[in-house]
């Protein structure tokens, strides 16, 4: 099959007028608000050499931040916003998904929009000022008349950069619940489809581009005081907001909204349930590549309906125990406690994705390693790898306390690539997933945790508040429980670690469905 | 021409910038249709006196008057409404055409804009400029003295009875300069203009001015017409004099009595 031909372009291409109208209406809202903040405070500030340097020094704090970690913080922000507005004025909002990115967005886009502003006011000829006031002009008529427009082209440019930031940032506002062209990249990062990061790039980088010489039009226009130019400027960003307006109206927002974290299981998963709700007659939606930290909030918030989390991460970041319990008393009282928060546990799907030490098969036999407890001993001599969260994962503090474990060096990898990383032997031991594929793609093994530092993961479905008395969504939902073992969970994932048309999420799902469907 | 009634009264004006006095205890009445010019060299405070006048700068002591009123009390919008202003170098707005340079001061005004059109029209010809030919283009796209004719047009633009010039003539080349300077004369006399001009050109005082008022230092050195001024004993004042003397002097030489230059 070749490059071009590739059937996942098809399928980027249908989701493309839902992610690019989101991306769009996203970023220009931010942008909007942008300047909105930037263009008035530059202005105050001009004349004000402190006020001027202590907001150029915010503004340059905010862009040292990393655009990932700036939309993840507002998310809980805007959830405490959003508690104490409804305990004071009985007003609650959605802290998910826009609202978030949004503002965050509209944060990073201040400083070239606060910086030109500022560069472009002060940097006018004094002698013109002068005369500005020479000929009588009010310091309001002096700003409107002669300032503003002399520093038009600085402001532009800084308008411009700003709106190329935020455009490429808003890529990353899917973990935090905002679709975006971004859904392309996390998902095509995840699930090894590289068609789909290719996709996302190109149509972001085009889309960036495209704003960019429509306010390039419209920055021409104005300085050559051609009315055509600004006008067909004017009228492509108005097009192409009307153009995103149109999707939006038409979405149903009656739909179940589906959530998944960032990994390619989940990915599938989603797709699964969402298949099965709509072969129940219920119209339903996937929200997937949200962070691990905002989908739990989010499910409580009613911002998702369902998804499916893993019993053990619920007990240490929710529940926030740190003992481990036997897995049937541990899922009975992590359901009570969820009930408490009005969650719906509805019930297993039968495997466990539970963080476990993994190395290769001939390496542990000739070390005779079968369990942790054997690793321990070797652990000074070993290197180990783990995801971006495992060693600040209170699993690793247990593990090391129960074993008293010591590796020679740790390092964090993108999960898809650990796995290979420990049959090249770049590393000894790594933290896996044991629902992952690839450990039997790649002749790894599992060792055993004989004095259970790592709680069970078992896979359990999960359903907001508002669904509790939700008999229909019950109904559709009931047969996937308790069908889907390690095994016929590991080869859908190994499935979908493919780099083909086969492996896309959808398609593993339906394969899922076949395997488990007649159970 | 009466001139009784003094248009601009200087009082002990004061003016320090920090420690250093850039106008000391300067007093001098200007009277209604008079043309003065205020010659000193950079630093001398002329520019400063000049700008105290509509109040681009604010006096620390003295009084200045502009026909009868002490400008503390008068509004200084409105107060530069009503008097012209010639900037150095122009001055002109790079973003607006010569019409809507010369005619900032009435669309300020709030006056309607047929008859600034007509105001500007009108101005454009007053200076000598091509009605067509200028009134759409960019500052950009003149030349230094059609640049300094639409900033005298622009000064006038708004009927003022006075008119403050900055080194109006200074950038220019010498033939530009001539026929500017003497256009503007014409100007002033035709329209009954009160002009205080500042320049660091003796000569160019001597043949434009009815009276020279000489600074150094922020103070008033001495002040009359060119002939009175000829008479004073002050050895600055002399020197100043000196350089449009030998000038007037070769070149009595150098060109035949009845020739014409």
């Amino acid at each position: 099959m070749s490059f071009v031909s590739d059937p996942r372009w098809g399928e980027a291409l249908a989701h493309l007028p839902d992610y690019l109208g989101n991306h769009v209406r996203v970023s220009l809202a931010a942008l909007a608000l942008g300047l909105a903040l930037g263009l008035p405070l530059a202005i105050l500030c001009r004349n004000r050499p402190v006020a001027r340097s202590v907001l150029l020094a915010l503004a340059s704090v905010v862009q040292t931040v990393p655009g990932l970690a700036l939309l993840a913080l507002f998310y809980p922000l805007l959830l405490l916003a959003a508690a104490v507005t409804l305990s004071w004025f009985d007003f609650s909002f959605s802290a998910f998904g826009f609202l978030p990115a949004m503002l965050a967005l509209a944060l990073y886009s201040m400083l070239p929009v606060l910086r030109n502003g500022i560069t472009g006011l002060n940097g006018i000829d004094a002698a013109l000022l002068e005369a500005a006031r020479g000929v009588g002009m009010t310091p309001r008529q002096s700003l409107i008349m002669v300032e503003l427009p002399l520093a038009l082209p600085v402001m532009m440019a800084g308008i411009r950069t700003a709106a190329v930031w935020v455009i490429g940032t808003a890529t990353l506002s899917t973990p935090i619940g905002q679709t975006s062209l971004g859904n392309y990249i996390f998902a095509g990062l995840q699930t090894q489809n590289w068609v789909f990061v290719l996709f996302g790039c190109i149509a972001s980088a085009a889309l960036a581009l495209a704003v960019d010489q429509l306010l390039g039009l419209i920055e021409t226009g104005l300085r050559r005081r051609s009315r055509l130019r600004a006008a067909l400027g004017g009228l492509g960003i108005a097009a192409l907001v009307a153009a995103t307006l149109v999707p939006s109206q038409a979405r149903n927002s009656t739909a179940y909204v589906i959530g998944a974290k960032t990994f390619a299981e989940q990915y599938v998963l989603s797709a699964l349930i969402r298949d099965r709700l709509q072969a129940a007659g219920l119209a339903a939606t996937t929200r997937a590549g949200l962070g691990s930290n905002v989908i739990f909030a989010a499910l409580e918030a009613g911002d998702i309906d369902v998804y499916i989390d893993y019993s053990g991460t619920l007990w240490l970041n929710q529940l926030h125990r740190s003992e481990i319990e036997p897995r049937k008393e541990l899922l009975a009282e992590l359901k009570t406690a969820l009930a408490g928060d009005k969650i719906t546990l509805l019930g297993e799907l039968g495997f466990e994705n539970a963080y476990a030490l993994v190395m290769p098969r001939r390496r542990a036999e000739a070390l005779r390693i079968r369990s942790i407890a054997d690793l321990a001993a070797h652990a000074p001599t070993l290197s180990i790898a783990g995801d971006y969260e495992f060693f600040s994962r209170p699993e690793w503090a247990a593990l090391q306390k129960a074993y008293g474990l010591a590796f020679r060096a740790q390092r964090q990898m993108q999960p898809d690539f650990m796995y290979a990383a420990a049959a090249s032997g770049e590393v000894d031991v790594i933290a896996g997933y044991t629902s992952d594929g690839l450990i039997a793609k790649y002749d790894l093994v599992t060792l055993d945790d004989p004095r259970h530092a790592i709680p069970p993961y078992d896979a359990i479905l999960l359903l907001a508040p508002k669904r509790a008395a939700d008999e229909r969504l019950k109904a559709a939902l009931t047969p996937l429980l308790g069908k889907i073992d390690i095994a016929t969970m590991r080869e859908a994932n190994l499935r979908a670690s493919g780099n083909d048309a086969n492996s896309s999420p959808d398609a593993v799902a339906k394969w899922l469905w076949q395997k488990v469907g007649g159970r | 021409m009466a001139r009784s009634q003094t248009a601009i009264g200087y009082a002990h004006v004061a003016k320090s910038f920090g420690r250093v006095a850039a106008v000391d205890d300067v007093s001098l009445d200007i009277a209604e249709g008079e043309f003065v010019a205020i010659v000193g060299g950079s630093g001398s405070g002329k520019t400063t006196l000049l700008r105290l006048t509509n109040r681009l700068i604010e006096a620390d002591g003295g009084r200045i008057t502009v026909e009868g009123e002490d400008v503390r009390g008068v509004d200084p919008v409105a107060l530069r409404h009503r008097i012209g202003y010639v900037f150095q170098n122009g001055g002109l707005f790079p973003h607006l055409s010569v019409a809507d340079n010369i005619g900032i001061t009435p669309r300020l005004l709030a006056l309607p804009a047929p008859e600034i059109a007509a105001r500007v029209d009108e101005l454009l010809d007053l200076v000598r400029l091509d009605r067509a030919a200028h009134r759409d283009r960019l500052p950009e796209a003149l030349s230094g003295g059609q640049r300094q004719r639409v900033g005298v047009a622009r000064a006038l633009a708004a009927r003022p009875r006075i008119v403050l010039m900055d080194e109006p003539f200074g950038a220019l080349d010498p033939l530009t300069r001539d026929a500017l300077a003497e256009d503007y004369c014409s100007l002033h006399r035709t329209l009954g203009l009160t002009t205080v001009m500042i320049t660091h050109d003796m000569t160019e005082a001597i043949l434009l001015a009815d009276r020279i008022a000489v600074m150094r230092e922020g103070r008033l050195l001495a002040q009359g017409a060119p002939a009175e001024l000829a008479r004073s004993a002050d050895a600055y004042v002399a020197e100043l004099l000196r350089a449009p003397r030998r000038q007037a002097e070769r070149l009595n030489a150098a060109l035949p009595q009845d020739g014409a230059a």
